[in-house]
């Protein structure tokens, strides 16, 4: 009978514990669900309804068959992936050598350097990007509204995102792996393909994760050095603040998300392999 | 100071017919101002089990990564069969090195950590298909494996592997390109006492087996005697003593290398003529000699080659002062007149006894003071 | 043979830095341009600067940038750290499911986050304005006070809690003394993160703001032709954050010194 007393007062010791946690994390459900989940159900609502007679709303996947119909917005998307994809190229070609020399280099120098590289982050983007504007146009003000002017802005803002990420990788391996590399026959040349490539491959996805898709998604680069260019993100941002039509912008919004997920999900499976601990970590 | 007398020189002494490997010639290395090595003379013959012996910072770890090619000397010569290597760099020099951290690959798995050497030497003009190559690969990996004992272990990752189980993929890995020479880091620092015992019986196994020179570097004196064909005791950038493990042990050459090796006590003396030594105003009969007139010495008695008898059956006269047990013997402080000697013995002896402290002739060991 | 490796090494890193430090040197260069024009300099004047003060529109902007920057991030990172508390006490699944739901607005493109929450705004009726902005800009936030402090309470000791109720703490007090010591440093620098990220935010706070402007909107709308006098307001912002950087770097590196 009298086993039943101790029982209950652990469990309310139990609940008051969780009580206190539990309220202190009822804000964030709040903003959770309100403010990050519920406009992502709303994007795929607006995307898949048509507001008839201001009336009611039907469902129909319209904005879609518009935007796969119209050449005019697939070129559109191609034309963002496809420059997103050179200055992904561009910022790893630059951004691994510089990353490699970089982590060489003796500890003090290392930081200085790092810091001079991603410095520039901190500066509002689109104050950098102004700043292009103005170069351009001191060189040669036809090259405002080129592909060029477009990737070489992308590569200015998106290089420390690489280089960041490969960095600290290379850092992170123990030296004395170069010495055991070169100890078991290998040379310079060897010994970067065999240890420090393979060891790197982590940074480098997170690298082209972290440039890939906002440099697909931008909508200041190539409005300032575009001369307007039309790329997808101007065209949701035309879609929703210009033309006030939602259905289309969320439509155009959802494949694009799609295609991130998928390359984001092809990323991760190149990635698995080696960053399964991390994973568990968290 | 060490190289006009060169007593206990045993470079030739036991095998003449030895084959001179490695010859380091007055090898000097500076990092800036520090002076890491102050002149290193060493013949390193093949075959040979050699430990570098010495408390941290007296620079065996330096010599060992100029033999490997890891550090460039500021001055002198390292030969390998009389050729110079110094120009050779270290991925092209017949050595491999067991590192004390091990340093596997991490993304490799047991098998191909193993394999790595082989693979780099693969990638040269070798006729062979690739199918030959291959098997040839897989079995010398196994081979070696099985020398190690991991068989079985082959795709395991090697984060997850115990010390000891890393230990030995390390050893696999550098013992599978067949050097000349193995050179250890201090390799058994990280484990545990059994453990490390144990590896000191495999590693002593396989260095006579694969017939290797193996070049050895540990602060241990204990793995030093238990391994060691030769033993090269060093402090602060000199060789102190080069021999092996009983002449280092018994004929300690200066209190340094006495002090480093096996319990002792020193006794400052005179030695008043070949064969007679004598310290707190009673003279001794002794088996040392070469020595000038009435030059001043120091003298080692090592605790286990004293024993204790009745009072007026020794030589010396003392109080028991402290017993402690030390599982395999108990060590015991007597305090005599002028000093207090250490003990090793396995008879116990009570606090406050009066006793009597006694030795042979041969338990005196004369050395020059350093 | 080392001698040629070493110059090409810092040829390259050189040139890589020229390219990323021309833009900005260019940009202070010309804000003290004496004429109108960005692309050839006459003379040496400070007459931008003194227009960047008299300007209502800029003073307006830089004022509503600090002030979204300010309250956004005193309110998420408190949010934030709450919230990483609570999230560490749940089981496994929900845990898992809130740090999932938490990623979305950090692997969203800036642009849906952004629609997304205007579609909301619009859907409520609420008038966009400065807010709505406010609003936003917790909700990107939040997230990534969330990924900075929730590792940190993660890694700590769990038993240290039932240390100090066992001293005789409520479970508030064990809060306040026992754990928020710890993760201070993980909670400042998400703070910093934090006044960072809506302190420089566009697209979002472009989508959400209505017709309020902070300084990127300001910058992006620019209509009547670019004068030097965004010069002078990016100088003065590049001084600031450099002034700021290194005065970070000068403090860690005494403490790397300290140790």
């Amino acid at each position: 009978m009298f086993k039943i007393e101790p029982i209950k007062q652990e469990r309310k010791a139990q609940k008051r514990k969780t009580n206190v946690a539990a309220f202190l994390g009822i804000p964030y459900y709040v903003i959770l669900s309100v403010l990050i989940v519920i406009p992502v159900i709303l994007i795929v609502f607006y995307s898949v309804t048509e507001k008839v007679n201001n009336l009611y709303y039907r469902f129909t996947f319209d904005y879609f068959v518009m935007f796969f119909k119209e050449p005019i917005f697939l070129k559109t998307l191609w034309n963002s992936i496809f420059l997103a994809i050179i200055t992904t190229f561009v910022t790893l070609a630059v951004g691994y050598p510089l990353a490699y020399v970089i982590a060489r280099r003796t500890p003090k120098v290392q930081a200085l350097l790092i810091l001079l590289v991603t410095a520039p982050m901190w500066i509002n983007m689109l104050i950098r990007v102004l700043a292009w504007k103005q170069i351009f146009d001191m060189i040669d003000t036809n090259l405002l509204g080129t592909d060029l002017a477009i990737v070489v802005g992308m590569v200015y803002v998106y290089l420390p995102f690489m280089v960041l990420p490969i960095y600290t990788v290379i850092s992170k391996i123990d030296p004395l792996l170069y010495e055991a590399s070169a100890d078991l026959g290998a040379n310079n040349v060897k010994t970067f393909l065999k240890v420090t490539l393979p060891l790197s491959v982590g940074g480098i996805l997170s690298g082209v994760t972290m440039v890939l898709l906002p440099a697909a998604t931008t909508i200041v680069i190539p409005k300032i050095l575009g001369n307007g260019k039309y790329l997808i993100g101007s065209l949701i941002e035309d879609r929703f603040l210009k033309a006030g039509n939602w259905g289309y912008g969320s439509a155009i919004a959802i494949i694009l998300s799609l295609i991130i997920m998928l390359m984001v999900f092809i990323t991760k499976r190149a990635d698995k392999n080696k960053e399964v601990e991390k994973f568990e970590d968290y | 100071m060490n190289k006009d007398i060169k007593k206990n020189d045993s470079n030739h002494l036991d095998n003449p017919e030895q084959t001179t490997l490695i010859k380091l010639i007055n090898v000097t290395k500076a990092f800036g101002d520090q002076v890491v090595l102050k002149g290193i003379d060493l013949e390193i013959f093949e075959n040979e089990f050699v430990t570098l012996l010495g408390p941290s910072g007296c620079g065996k770890t330096t010599t060992l990564r100029i033999i490997g090619g890891f550090e460039i000397p500021s001055g002198g010569k390292v030969l390998l069969n009389e050729r110079d290597i110094l120009e050779i760099p270290a991925h092209k020099r017949p050595f491999n090195t067991v590192f004390q951290r091990y340093a596997l690959f991490p993304h490799l798995d047991v098998y191909e950590n193993v394999a790595f050497g082989l693979r780099i030497k693969k990638d040269k003009t070798d006729k062979r298909s690739k199918a030959e190559k291959e098997a040839e690969i897989d079995q010398k990996v196994m081979k070696y494996l099985n020398m190690v004992g991991l068989v079985g272990f082959e795709r395991r990752s090697v984060n997850k592997l115990s010390g000891g189980q890393q230990q030995r993929v390390a050893i696999a890995r550098a013992l599978i390109n067949e050097p000349r020479v193995l050179l250890l880091d201090e390799p058994l620092a990280a484990l545990d006492l059994k453990l490390r015992q144990e590896m000191q019986y495999e590693l002593k196994e396989i260095q006579r087996n694969a017939g290797i020179t193996f070049i050895y570097v540990t602060h241990d004196q204990e793995e030093a005697l238990t391994m060691s064909d030769k033993i090269v005791v060093m402090n602060e950038g000199e060789i102190q003593q080069v021999g092996n493990p009983e002449d280092i042990y018994n004929e300690p050459i200066n209190t340094f290398v006495a002090k480093f090796i096996g319990e002792s006590n020193i006794i400052e003396g005179i030695m008043k003529d070949d064969y007679l030594v004598s310290w707190d105003d009673k003279d001794y009969e002794c088996v040392d000699y070469g020595f000038k007139r009435n030059e001043i010495i120091d003298i080692v008695l090592r605790p286990e080659d004293l024993d204790i008898v009745e009072r007026g059956k020794g030589l010396i006269d003392g109080v028991v002062d402290s017993v402690v047990f030390k599982g395999v013997h108990y060590e015991i402080d007597v305090v005599a007149k002028e000093r207090i000697y250490t003990i090793h013995t396995t008879d116990y002896q009570p606090e406050g006894k009066e006793v009597s402290i006694t030795f042979e002739k041969e338990d005196i060991h004369v050395m020059e003071k350093w | 043979m080392k001698t040629i490796k070493h110059i090409s090494r810092y040829t390259f890193i050189g040139l890589v830095l020229l390219f990323c430090y021309i833009p900005i040197a260019s940009l202070i260069i010309f804000s003290f341009n004496e004429s109108r024009s960005l692309t050839r300099f006459t003379s040496f004047s400070l007459k931008w600067y003194l227009e960047l003060f008299r300007s209502q529109e800029i003073i307006n902007a830089v004022v509503v940038t600090f002030v979204v920057a300010i309250l956004a991030t005193i309110i998420s990172t408190i949010i934030g750290t709450f919230a990483s508390i609570a999230i560490a006490k749940h089981k496994r699944k929900l845990r898992n499911t809130l740090l999932s739901a938490n990623n979305i607005p950090i692997v969203n493109p800036e642009i849906v986050t952004a629609i997304g929450l205007l579609l909301l705004f619009q859907s409520i009726q609420l008038q966009r304005g400065l807010f709505t902005m406010l609003l936003a800009h917790i909700a990107f936030c939040v997230p990534y006070v969330i990924l900075s402090v929730y590792p940190k309470v993660r890694s700590l000791d769990p038993s240290l809690q039932e240390a100090a109720q066992d001293l005789g703490a409520t479970p508030l007090q064990a809060l306040r003394h026992a754990i928020l010591p710890q993760i201070k440093v993980a909670v400042f620098a998400a703070a910093a993160i934090s006044f960072t990220m809506s302190f420089d935010d566009f697209v979002i706070s472009y989508f959400t703001a209505g017709s309020t402007t902070n300084i990127s909107i300001y910058l992006y709308t620019l209509k009547r032709g670019v004068n030097p006098t965004i010069n002078a307001l990016s100088t003065i912002m590049i001084l600031i954050i450099t002034a700021v950087v290194i005065a970070n770097f000068i403090r860690t590196n005494k403490q790397v010194k300290g140790d």
